[in-house]
Order: structure tokens, then sequence, then C-alpha cells
């Protein structure tokens, strides 16, 4: 559908931003948030721990050796996040689920598409209020980090990097998660293809050796874990960043344009 | 104020609404009246700008619904068949929320929103999460969300669906309140609901309109003839075949008798007024006369007259859609 009309952005904004903060709302007001933002700080801590167990022989036998010291961020950060990943891959499905699939259900979806609202603000909405809840539960994961800075001597800028990387990451598995619940009505449906679209987006370069030199570049490309690697090691590589945002740029665009076609299709 | 003109709405080879026109002006009550699965949801959808149209287009308060679905979507409020409310919300907080996606100025939602609740009597349960309200008051939201920026035009599907005599005569009132500066059309398939707060009625039958009118002239459009109701006392004679003789009656059939006392009813040429002839006969036969009166077609009778006819012939129907 084509829209003639003139890009107003006060309103606009003040439209995402009111659709946004109704979705975060809506998490924390079901158990949705609870659960998530629990499991997740509840894994997190289990590998924060078990690779800090893992490190702290590793710099003990380092010390005795007398070699040279062990890196905080190189060997215990980096792993912890890349490993986190996984955890993401899990428990971000179930913050998409609804998304879409739970309007359509209860029939709300009518009051949004009758108000004066562009799909786009109510799709950039529900992604940012998604966004602000992945953001909660990455802050869980800030007072792990702040112990480090209290024993330990950490580089920060690394850090900060891996969060930016985090963030995008996350927010190319949301993009992924609005379009698969844009697709149905049904949760468990959404909830399961999310999942197997994430783990094949995480495990789609595992094939890549085998493979021709075009082929490989390809799947690793594609990988959406991959992309972090250099996050963690502090680098913002434009490579990375520009895959990133446009991945999620594309999840925003088929979204809308799914949502348009199930008009069509009434 | 609302103008549609040859809508047509198909699901795959299903066609739900057939080439649908007709208009509605300023401050008039439209009633949509038709059997489930008519098709009055899906014009109304259309209207609303919730689906685009296959064929044909809506105009709504001036701007086309497919070409400018914003400007007409600020002017309008809608009421779906199923209340769109956040279980998780409270009422008043659902109706906050909504003053801000359609654009209720912040410095005036406050005001609105209380405005509404009152005018729709749900100010005692404003901090109630709506998943816990009864149908009643769920369907009182939803009519509340639809009038929180006081749109120029209010669509409301089946709006008293659920609610209880009390309820449903309130509802009805505050709609026909509301008539006067707000263009309305309501949908609904229960008959008395449209004499009583329509000023027009537009009736649908398998997704095409089959009579557009006012209440009144539609009862009186339907007759071919007009009809006389008599009862009088006449024991032993044949009443009957008098009144039959008379100028200008056509028809004359005997509808009940019990004992001396008969009832007939006496069809005339239309837009001839027989009853001074009618009476004046029967007093100079020495008959008692108990009871002279127009017969007129319940919006029931009409409604299964049109909807039957329809099915019947569907060249007539087509005429009438023309309308």
């Amino acid at each position: 559908m084509r829209r003639r009309r003139k890009p107003q952005w006060r309103p606009a904004l003040s439209n995402i931003w009111a659709i946004a903060q109704k979705e975060l709302k809506g998490y924390f007001a079901s158990p949705i948030a609870y659960i998530v933002i629990g499991l997740f700080a509840l894994m997190f801590g289990y590998f924060f721990y078990a690779l800090l167990v893992y490190f702290d022989r590793q710099a003990m036998q380092m010390a005795a050796g007398g070699g040279q010291s062990v890196n905080v961020n190189e060997q215990l950060i980096r792993p912890v996040f890349l490993n986190a990943n996984v955890i993401f891959l899990f428990v971000l499905p179930m913050v998409t689920m609804r998304i879409y699939a739970e309007e359509k259900r209860s029939g709300t979806i009518e009051l949004l598409l009758t108000s004066p609202l562009t799909d786009f603000q109510i799709i950039a909405g529900k992604f940012a209020g998604a966004m602000a809840l992945y953001a909660a539960m990455l802050a869980v994961t800030l007072p792990h980090v702040a112990v480090l800075f209290w024993f330990g001597n950490p580089e920060w800028i690394p850090i900060v990097v891996t969060y930016l990387g985090l963030l995008l990451m996350g927010g190319c598995f949301i993009s992924v998660g609005l379009l698969i619940s844009s697709l149905t009505k049904n949760q468990i449906v959404a909830v399961m293809a999310t999942f197997t679209v994430f783990l094949m987006l995480w495990v789609i370069n595992w094939i890549a050796s085998f493979t021709g030199p075009t082929t490989q570049a390809v799947l690793n490309y594609l990988s959406i874990t991959d992309h972090l690697d250099d996050f963690t090691r502090g680098v913002i590589d434009t490579k990375h960043l520009v895959y990133y945002v446009s991945f999620i740029a594309l999840g925003l665009y088929l979204t809308m344009q799914s949502v348009d076609s199930e008009r069509w299709r009434g | 104020m609302i103008e549609v003109q040859h809508l047509t709405k198909r699901y795959g080879p299903f066609t739900a609404v057939d080439d649908v026109s007709f208009k509605a002006e300023r401050g008039e009550i439209l009633g949509f009246l038709g059997p489930n699965g008519a098709g009055k949801t899906t014009t109304m959808r259309v209207l609303t700008g919730y689906m685009p149209p296959t064929e044909g287009k809506a105009i709504v308060a001036g701007y086309d619904v497919l070409e400018q679905p914003i400007e007409a979507k600020r002017r309008t409020g809608y009421l779906p068949e199923t209340p769109p409310l956040y279980p998780d919300m409270t009422a008043r907080d659902y109706l906050t929320f909504c003053a801000r996606i359609k654009g209720v100025p912040r410095s005036e939602r406050t005001s609105r929103v209380g405005a509404v609740m009152e005018r729709t009597r749900i100010a005692d349960v404003a901090d109630k999460h709506c998943g816990k309200l009864s149908k009643g008051y769920r369907q009182r939201v939803g009519l509340a969300q639809a009038l929180l920026h006081n749109p120029e035009v209010l669509i409301l599907d089946e709006p008293t669906a659920g609610l209880d005599p009390k309820q449903i005569i309130e509802t009805r009132e505050l709609i026909k309140e509301l008539g006067g500066d707000h263009t309305i059309i309501l949908s609904t398939h229960i008959l008395p609901e449209v004499s009583q707060t329509c000023n027009r009625i537009v009736i649908i039958n398998r997704g095409r309109v089959v009579a557009v009118d006012t209440p009144d002239n539609l009862t009186a459009r339907l007759r071919g003839s007009e009809t006389m109701y008599v009862q009088l006392d006449a024991l032993g004679a044949d009443a009957g075949n008098a009144l039959s003789t008379l100028p200008g009656v056509t028809r004359v059939s005997e509808s009940d008798r019990r004992d001396s006392i008969i009832g007939y009813e006496v069809e005339s040429e239309s837009g001839r007024d027989i009853r001074r002839d009618l009476a004046a006969s029967i007093v100079g036969h020495g008959w008692g006369l108990l009871e002279l009166r127009p017969m007129r077609l319940s919006l029931e009778e009409i409604f299964l007259q049109v909807t039957t006819e329809d099915a019947a012939a569907p060249e007539a129907a087509v005429e009438a859609s023309v309308e």
C-alpha cells in the first residue's frame, strides 16, 4: 500500500514510543519478563561461575609456572559472552513469540491497525519494546562484570564494545522473531519456528569447512553469532556493523510486508 | 460523511461483500442490518482501514481509506465485534494508551479519558484489569476507546452484544445522543435496535445490499398496497363481500374470527385512504366497528421478505442496491 503522507517526525516518534512502552509494560504485566529474565540470570550465573572457576585454576597454574599473567578480558569475559549467545538463542523466542501472535489472537491487532499509525510505527515500536526487555536481560550481567572490576583490572573498552555487539546480535534475533510472529496466530508455532531459525543461523557455518571456498565464505557470513567474535575482542569492524544493521532492517522490512499482505488476504 | 462505492471484498473464491454502495450524511445514524455472515463486519473493516477492498472505494470524512488511511483513521472511531482490550492493562491505562496512539494531545489526555469513562459509565471499573471485566463492561470500555479522539465518524460493530437489558437501553441512548454531531454506522442483527436508534437502514444479505431506506419508508415501500385491519361485530352478515365492493378496495381476506367478531385484512390501491369509506360503510350496515388500523409490516417481516426475496430473485436485489 502506498502512503502519500509527508513524514512527520515528532508524532511518528511519539507513536513508536507509545507502542514500545505498551510492549514493555505488557512483558512485565505477564509472567514472561520475569521468567525470561530469571532463567537468563540463572543460566548466565552458572556459565559465569563455571568459567570463572576454570579461569581461576588457569591463573594459578600460570602464576605457579612463573610465566606471563592472564588476561581477564581475553580469557574470561570473552568466553563468557560468547557462551551467553546460546542462552539468548533459547530465551529470545519466548520474548518474540507473542509480539504479533498474541495481538492477532486477542483481536487487539484491530485496534492498532485502525488507529492512525503506520505499519512501520507499529513494528518499530514492537521492536523497540522487545529490545528494551533484551537490554534488561543484558543488564543482569552488569553485576558480574562489576565484580571483575572489583577484584581485577580488566580493560573497559572491549567490554563496552562487547555489549554493543550483543545488542546488535539480539536485534537480529528479535527482528527474525518479530517476522515469524507476524506470520502466525499460534504462539507455539511461533516459538518453535523462531527457535529453529535461530539455531540454523547459529550452526549454519558448521559445515563451512567441508565446502568450497565460496560457499564457505557465504556460510560464515550468514552466521549471526560469528559476527560477534570481533566485537568481543573490542574491535568494531564496519563489516560486522553493516551485517547486523542490514539484517535487522531486512527483518523489519519483511515484517512490514507480512503485515501488509495479511491485510489483503484478510 | 461516509460514502461507499461499489465495494467488493473477496477472500479467495469467496465473495464476502459484493458491489455494495451506500452513503451516510453528517449526523446520521445508519443501521447495518443483516443475518450473521452477511458481510457487515467485512464492510466495516474496510471502512476503518483494517483491510483494503478488492474493488471499489470507501470515503470516510472526506478521505479515501485506501489513499489516505492515516487521515481517515484520525477521524474514525471503531468498536470491533470483540472489544480489542489488553487483558493485563487497567481500563484507565488502556484508554490512556489508546488516546496516545489516536493522537490526543498530551495536555488533553487525562480529561478526555475521564470524559469518555463518564459517558460510557465505566468510571467505577477504571482501575480494574480489562481481563477481569464482565462482558458488558468490556463492551463499554471498547466503546469508550472509540470515542476517545472525538471522531467525526463512529463505526460500531454490534455495540450492544453481550449487554444486559438495562445496559442495552443506556447504550442506545448514548448512541442516539452521539448521533447529533457524529456520523454513526452500527451493525446489528437485532431488529428492534435499528428501528429504535437509526435514521436509516441498510439491509445486507449474502454480501449484497438488498434495501436502503428510513425505517418508516422501508415499511411503507415494501408494501405493494396499503392494508387495513378491521375488526367488526357482524353476526350472520357477509361483511367481507360488502367491504370488497367499496371503491378502491382490491382484496378482502378474513384473518381471524371469534364467535361473531371477525377480523379482516382489507387491501386497497396504494396511495388511497379508504378509512372513511370503510368506517361509514360498516356503520351504515349497522355492524359494530371494534377496530380499524393500518397494518404495517414489522421490521422482522420486512427483513424476512427482503432476505428471502434476495435468495429467490437476485435481479430484484441488484435493483434495490442501485437505490
